[in-house]
């Protein structure tokens, strides 16, 4: 009995490439022995867990306390700040988030290069890093990228199969329905791209009214085949019950479809937008518990465990240097290079998503476009 | 009055001025206003803890919020010299504000910068005029390379929005510490220079989404009590055995999850769903020419009859056990047929059911928003889902507060005729 769960500990340990041993990872002065970290829940807080919270609990014996709020973080935070109880110590957030929440004054700044980790061959953080770094509030995890997937299976498509992004506008060779998300982001920048205007001018037609206008004419034109959705999960779920053809979503939630439900749906990478997903501090923490936030996501983000993260889940680490290191999925086996959305054969057409545009215009466009939906 | 006084004195200590007294010669009103007093004031005593209660925890946040619908102290605050320096600037001048009013700003957002709330006052700018937030942003990177003098000429250097008269009207016009802005957003008006107007035509959402709240709302209430009258007559008619189990049935919706009942709605109403199946199965429709029932007003319309009708039910219900069986009977044996007996004698009898349960629909389908965010599509969604949109994406709070105010103004004021047309007294819950 013994024996075997001494042969289990070792081969548990082969899992783990790089095992951290304690001496390496720097001690942490006057920090809290508890701390409650927020995220995304169900497959994504899982990869967390296993690549970020398990060895670093098992290193400091740091007693985790994990919290599923990421969706309503901003709103929560606010509240919370308010009442000046901030209960939460690290929270995952999408970048667009982080920037309201920095701007609101409710997340930490971060000096990248003393509070992350440098990468192994000693370039600092904020290179590595880049220009992923689009918030002084914003600690980059993931990439990901919002994308199309369709059915294999479509009839009436006589064979053909959708290469590029204006295929979701073209009903003639593709007919069915689509579903698109329920907000303006990427679905303008879409219109655009397949209504002739180029890549880097897109941001400058959208900032005038004309361009707005052009935008959802070209939306316009497969309103009426379109199913809106809200939350990501929508998506793979429509595709599956074939109720539309094809339709945007989170390039994770497709692999669980194409990979682990094994339903007849390919992903189309063509113009994905990519968009980033990371941990912020909030502000008003005592000083211990500032102290382990800043501890804990110095070791989440360095370049090994960002790596490690994607055995779980199929979105690329944000850091350089941890690229190289993606292996394979830890359950199904598979190699997880080609499934990320930063790897080469999928990146060829990738849109760039202006995050200081959106923050600046997003209440306004979010009005047009929702009065454009009623009507 | 001579006749009195001698009376007085012939009874002795009594006086007998015609009011009843108590043994100790003070008047028996006074005895029972007194009595009456301490009772209320024992029972006020002994609710006072609930009343504190309720006080605390439930009208004070709602006040709080609601409050903030009109507040706007953040401008003052924030940039307290340049609110001053800017009231001697006369925005209908074609000219930029003078240099003192950029020196005022400039010593502000330094101010600002360091405590790190400047970013704050642009996120709140950005909800009247956009660019407003970037502008904060970026200034706010600059300003501690600024050299002293000349502000006009570096301000418009670190962002160009400085030199333009718009910049300035908006903040001048949003620098007093109230402010009707989000209730004229959520009007789909705004002030611009030339005085409050519509917004132009694309931007208009609040005032159809409010049109179309009221209406389905309206329309779920009497879908309901077409649906719940029939169910609730059989229950209170059936023997107790029977209706006690056909109750449970009523019931057992409450039981599973308001998650789990929607997105079964989804399964059955979807083009490739069950429903859609079974009629193409029958060839009753053609399998090209599927009905559409979800992602619409149908689809929002039949899932939350389905969530709310136990509360059409059980008033119902309640009201039609009391009704006395023998009225029917009475009205039956004096030659009325069976229609003219419910509709003359019976139905009447349960109008405060078909009050309180209507009331209680209506209420809660006004404030409902996770069904209609998950099967309404974009034609069924409600005034709730853009309140919760600004509470927790756009971080609007004032927007959302206006828009709550408004909605809860609007069910009073139904509620108001409702007790003017029906009479409230008229509403029975058992």
């Amino acid at each position: 009995m013994k024996m075997k769960t001494l042969l289990m500990a070792a081969a548990a340990s082969v899992a783990f490439t790089v095992p951290v041993t304690s001496e390496e990872l720097e001690p942490c002065d006057n920090c809290a022995d508890e701390m409650t970290i927020v995220s995304w829940g169900g497959a994504y807080s899982n990869s967390q867990i296993k690549a970020y919270s398990e060895p670093y609990s098992a290193l400091t014996g740091v007693k985790i306390v994990n919290d599923e709020s990421s969706n309503e973080a901003v709103a929560k935070l606010r509240a919370m700040n308010e009442a000046g109880n901030v209960t939460w110590d690290v929270v995952d957030v999408v970048a667009s988030d982080a920037i309201r929440l920095c701007d609101e004054g409710l997340a930490e700044v971060i000096d990248p290069d003393s509070d992350l980790a440098a990468a192994p061959d000693g370039t600092p953080a904020s290179e590595d890093f880049g220009d992923l770094l689009v918030s002084e509030c914003f600690i980059p995890q993931i990439v990901y990228s919002t994308t199309f997937g369709y059915r294999s299976d479509v009839a009436e498509w006589n064979g053909k199969e959708p290469t590029d992004i204006c295929a979701v506008f073209d009903l003639e060779n593709f007919p069915g329905k689509r579903s698109l998300e329920k907000r303006p982001i990427n679905n303008l920048e879409w219109a655009l791209l397949c209504d002739g205007v180029a890549k880097d001018d897109v941001y400058n037609v959208l900032e005038t009214e004309e361009g707005v206008a052009q935008a959802l004419a070209k939306l316009a034109t497969i309103k009426d085949q379109v199913v809106w959705w809200s939350a990501g999960a929508e998506t793979p779920q429509l595709l599956a019950d074939g109720e539309v053809v094809m339709g945007s979503t989170y390039n994770g939630r497709l692999f669980s479809v194409i990979e682990e439900q094994d339903q007849p749906v390919k992903m189309l990478w063509d113009a994905q937008v990519f968009d980033l997903d990371g941990w912020i501090i909030p502000t008003g923490l005592s000083e211990e518990r500032l102290n382990r936030a800043k501890h804990y996501v110095k070791f989440a983000t360095d370049t090994q465990r960002l790596a490690d993260q994607a055995k779980y889940i199929s979105y690329g680490p944000a850091r350089q240097s941890s690229a190289p290191l993606v292996g394979k999925h830890a359950e199904l086996g598979i190699e997880m290079g080609p499934h990320m959305p930063t790897d080469p054969a999928n990146a060829k057409n990738t849109f760039l998503y202006n995050y200081e545009w959106w923050a600046d215009n997003r209440d306004d466009l979010d009005a047009k476009f929702q009065a454009w939906l009623a009507q | 009055m001579s006749s009195t006084n001698e009376d007085h004195v012939s009874n002795g200590t009594m006086p007998d001025d015609g009011i009843m007294r108590a043994a100790d010669g003070t008047p028996l009103k006074q005895r029972l206003a007194k009595a009456l007093r301490r009772e209320k004031l024992r029972s006020f005593l002994l609710i006072a803890p609930l009343l504190l209660f309720i006080l605390l925890t439930f009208v004070a946040p709602i006040a709080d919020m609601l409050f903030r619908s009109v507040e706007n102290n953040i401008v003052e605050d924030t940039i307290p010299r340049t609110v001053e320096a800017l009231a001697q600037w006369d925005p209908e001048y074609d000219q930029l504000p003078d240099e003192a009013v950029f020196k005022a700003l400039h010593d502000d957002l330094q101010i600002a910068v360091a405590e790190r709330i400047h970013t704050r006052l642009g996120s709140r700018l950005n909800y009247e005029s956009s660019g407003m937030s970037g502008l904060f942003r970026k200034t706010g990177r600059r300003i501690k390379r600024m050299d002293e003098g000349d502000y006009k000429a570096q301000f418009i250097a670190a962002d160009k929005d400085w030199g333009d008269l718009e910049t300035w009207r908006v903040i001048r016009r949003f620098s007093a510490p109230y402010t009707a802005g989000y209730f004229l957003s959520a009007a789909d008006a705004e002030r611009t220079s030339e005085g409050i107007e519509l917004k132009p035509e694309n931007e208009r959402v609040y005032l159809m989404l409010f049109g179309r709240t009221l209406t389905m709302s309206i329309a779920i209430t009497i879908s309901c009590l077409l649906l719940g009258f029939p169910i609730a007559y059989l229950l209170a008619h059936l023997p107790l055995k029977t209706s006690n189990m056909l109750m449970i049935l009523v019931l057992l919706p409450f039981w599973t999850s308001l998650l789990v009942r929607t997105s079964a709605w989804k399964v059955l109403l979807q083009q490739q769903g069950v429903i859609n199946d079974f009629l193409v199965w029958i060839r009753l429709i053609d399998d090209a020419n599927r009905l559409v029932m979800i992602n619409n007003q149908t689809g929002t319309i039949i899932a939350m009859t389905h969530i709310l009708l136990p509360f059409m039910i059980l008033p119902l219900f309640s009201v039609m056990k009391t009704i006395a069986p023998y009225y029917v009977r009475a009205a039956k044996s004096l030659g009325a047929n069976d229609w003219t007996a419910f509709w003359r004698v019976y139905f009447p009898q349960t109008v405060p059911g078909i009050g309180a349960g209507a009331i209680l629909v209506f209420i809660l389908s006004i404030g409902y928003y996770i069904t209609p965010e998950l099967v309404g599509g974009t034609s069924g969604i409600f005034i709730s889902n853009r309140i919760a949109y600004h509470i927790s994406s756009s971080l609007n709070w004032g927007l959302a507060a206006a828009l709550g105010t408004i909605l809860l103004a609007l069910v009073m004021l139904l509620f108001y005729l409702y007790d003017k047309i029906v009479g409230i007294d008229n509403v029975k819950l058992g």
